[in-house]
């Protein structure tokens, strides 16, 4: 049975840790069913593409060159060295070492130089994203909407980056060590170490039953810190890393011009304009009355709730908006953190099984003044490096509050009555339409 | 239209003028240089004058999509009824909700701008640029966000210009970048909320670093709003703001 403690362990860590990621990612589909219907199933081909260029490809990460090429690096590192972790599970539940040294040969020690120099260079990244965040201070990271957990999630992201680095290279270190410099091998000869072999001769002065406590505690620690951070990412802006890739499947494939037109606008509209409607007509009892537009989450699409789980806080969308770069309130990254907070609020409560508080997106999250603050310019959609799209929440919060609440401001309320009247914003005679074509010859 | 149409005629493309190039003094400065440059170019076009209402455009940004659709429709009725197949326009917002919002209700048409419609003017001959009179001149574009990044369209303004000869010299965010002049989302027709600046001063200003002699736009309130950017900056008397049809028609000096 002690022969196979080890073993046990790592199943009952790898299980409880994997479960309760699991629970994590379908309490938040779960959120996402929350919002209404969109179909985006259209275009499978284009939708691929789509995908392939921006979330695998990163195509609007490196619009801006420096954090891009930051970003691919730990982008590109990331997935590199998880292929490591396939054999580091499969050494847990076996209780093996390094199992796939001996059948990989030569291939085997250029995927450990492979992890070992991307590790590094995760290392030089995430230092260089933490100076930009914290030295530089880069004024996106700084806006308003950052301070308190937003702020201290990025920054635990880059340390938990940068233990989870140092802790594989120390593994490596204390297994090329225990390889090569102890005077009865200990570990069979695998890989190559073209970093840790630098690290190793810091355990020069240790016993060889201290390098295996190293390398055994870095290996544990390192496992059990990747199974950890897969958990983090639930209440962190790091879901992206799994949800950039339907995001960006699923995402407006149309001009980004384009607004949608409401269909429960559209049927409204063509029963008063036809004139064989009965305007006497009830409607049908089993047709829940329609709310236009969006007061709260429930109210949005699950595309907009998707996008609000996949944004990373990043702030490229508010450092494009004209509206936050002439300092209104408008921040179109609040827009999305906003909704994704309300909607972990909503789902908070359906976890518990609890009657939801009185909260509402709308005044409780996301005030008026951000709403009327946009002009609907497209920059933020343009800007963002997993195609979010922001616009698409101001545009249906102004269509509650103007639809169900009138509560337009005034001057667009005028606006509204002259088109309506006249046919033009202005409270200009229809007639003089062509009033220009007098004019035109002298 | 309705004359031609009474007399069996069908135009090759209708000209949606819009309510700013109807309305608007400044904004039919615009409408009268593309119609001359239509003429011109001897191109069969009509207009609907009183029977063209708004797209519904600045209602929909608002958020009254009851207003757009019934708009919408309207208009799709006068547009089906003449069966136009192609329509014009010089503002950008006209020309995203007819192209983007109006097949989904029923009204399928081909939507171009003017600045693509002159521009293939140009290159089909049948408008040519004489005499140079913007040979040299510092021209900056400022791209509408509703021809730019609404529809991909950055192109088709810069060839024209390019055509005129004059030097284009672009502000620090453009294109797929470039600032929002402050109209868009119908904030054209509202007092901006609190901040420290006017989105359109900040564009100007970008426009000023370039130290052009004429600041170029493709849209009636893109035009406003920079002419209040630079009447602001007290540059008027030095830098003029033109539409792209404004600066052709000047140098085919019609």
């Amino acid at each position: 049975m002690t022969a196979y403690l080890s073993n046990i362990l790592f199943g009952i860590l790898f299980f409880v840790l994997v479960g309760l990621f699991v629970r994590n990612i379908r309490r938040i589909i779960r959120n996402i069913k929350l919002g209404g219907p969109a179909n985006r199933s259209d275009q499978p081909k284009k939708r691929w593409l789509h995908m392939a260029r921006i979330a695998l490809g990163q195509s609007k990460m490196v619009r801006k060159p420096l954090s891009g090429l930051l970003h691919v690096i730990v982008y590109v590192g990331f997935i590199v060295i998880n292929i490591e972790l396939i054999e580091i599970v499969i050494d847990g539940f076996l209780g093996t070492h390094r199992i796939f040294a001996p059948y990989l040969g030569y291939v085997y020690n250029v995927l450990i130089a492979t992890f070992e120099i991307f590790a590094v260079l995760v290392l030089v990244s995430v230092f260089f994203f933490w100076t930009r965040r914290n030295v530089i201070r880069i004024k996106r990271f700084w806006k308003p909407e950052m301070k308190g957990w937003p702020k201290l999630d990025a920054d635990i992201i880059l340390y938990a980056e940068v233990v989870l680095m140092t802790l594989f290279l120390t593994m490596n270190a204390a297994d090329y060590w225990l390889q090569t410099s102890a005077q009865d091998v200990h570990y069979a000869q695998a890989g190559s170490f073209p970093v840790s072999q630098f690290i190793a001769p810091l355990f020069d002065g240790l016993s060889v039953s201290q390098v295996i406590t190293v390398e055994r505690t870095a290996w544990w620690l390192h496992i059990a810190g990747i199974l950890v951070f897969l958990n983090y990412l639930y209440y962190s802006k790091h879901l992206h890393i799994i949800l950039a890739f339907p995001n960006t499947y699923f995402a407006k494939l149309t001009p980004q011009g384009q607004l949608s037109n409401m269909q429960s606008v559209t049927d409204e509209v063509k029963l008063m304009l036809d004139p064989n409607a009965d305007p006497y007509a009830t409607p049908a009892a089993d047709v829940p009355p329609n709310t236009f537009g969006a007061a709260d989450v429930t109210d949005l699409n699950w595309v907009q709730l998707m996008n609000a789980y996949s944004c990373t806080e990043c702030g490229r969308c508010t450092d494009e908006c004209p509206a936050n770069q002439t300092g209104k309130k408008l921040s179109p990254r609040k827009i999305m953190m906003d909704t994704r907070d309300r909607l972990t609020e909503v789902g908070l409560t359906l976890n518990k099984g609890k009657e939801p508080n009185t909260n509402i997106l709308l005044d409780n999250y996301i005030s008026r003044e951000e709403l009327w603050a946009c002009t609907s310019c497209n920059a933020c959609v343009e800007a963002c490096p997993i195609a979010i799209d922001p616009l698409s929440i101001i545009m249906d919060m102004r269509r509650y509050l103007v639809m169900e609440q009138s509560a337009a401001p005034t001057e667009l309320n005028g606006m509204m009555t002259n088109v309506e009247n006249n046919g033009a914003p202005w409270p200009f005679n229809q007639q003089d339409r062509v009033a220009w074509r007098e004019e035109i010859n002298t | 239209m309705a004359e031609l149409a009474a007399q069996g005629k069908q135009p090759e493309v209708l000209f949606w003028v819009g309510c700013a190039g109807s309305f608007d003094d400044r904004a039919k400065k615009i409408t009268k240089a593309f119609v001359k440059l239509l003429v011109k170019a001897d191109v069969s076009f009509a207009v609907l004058g009183p029977e063209e209402s708004c797209t519904g455009d600045p209602a929909k940004r608002a958020g009254n999509e009851f207003l757009f659709q019934m708009q919408a429709m309207t208009n799709i009725e006068v547009l089906n009824g003449y069966e136009v197949k192609k329509i014009v326009t010089a503002c950008p917002h006209c020309f995203n909700t007819l192209k983007n919002e109006y097949p989904g209700l029923g009204g399928t048409y081909e939507v171009v701008h003017h600045t693509q419609f002159l521009k293939q003017l140009l290159e089909e001959g049948k408008l040519k640029v004489e005499g140079g009179q913007f040979k040299g001149k510092r021209i900056t574009f400022h791209d509408p966000c509703y021809l730019g990044r609404a529809n991909n369209e950055y192109e088709a303004p810069r060839a024209v210009l390019e055509k005129l000869e004059s030097e284009l010299i672009e502000m620090k965010s453009c294109k797929a970048k470039g600032l929002c002049c402050g109209a868009g989302g119908a904030q054209m027709f509202k007092d901006a909320e609190a901040g420290d600046k006017e989105i359109n001063i900040e564009r100007t200003e970008q426009a000023l670093e370039t130290k052009p002699d004429i600041i170029a736009a493709g849209c009636p309130f893109c035009n406003t709003m920079m002419t209040d950017g630079v009447k602001n900056k007290e540059k008027e008397g030095s830098i003029a703001v033109m539409d792209i049809a404004e600066l052709l028609q000047q140098a085919e000096d019609l």
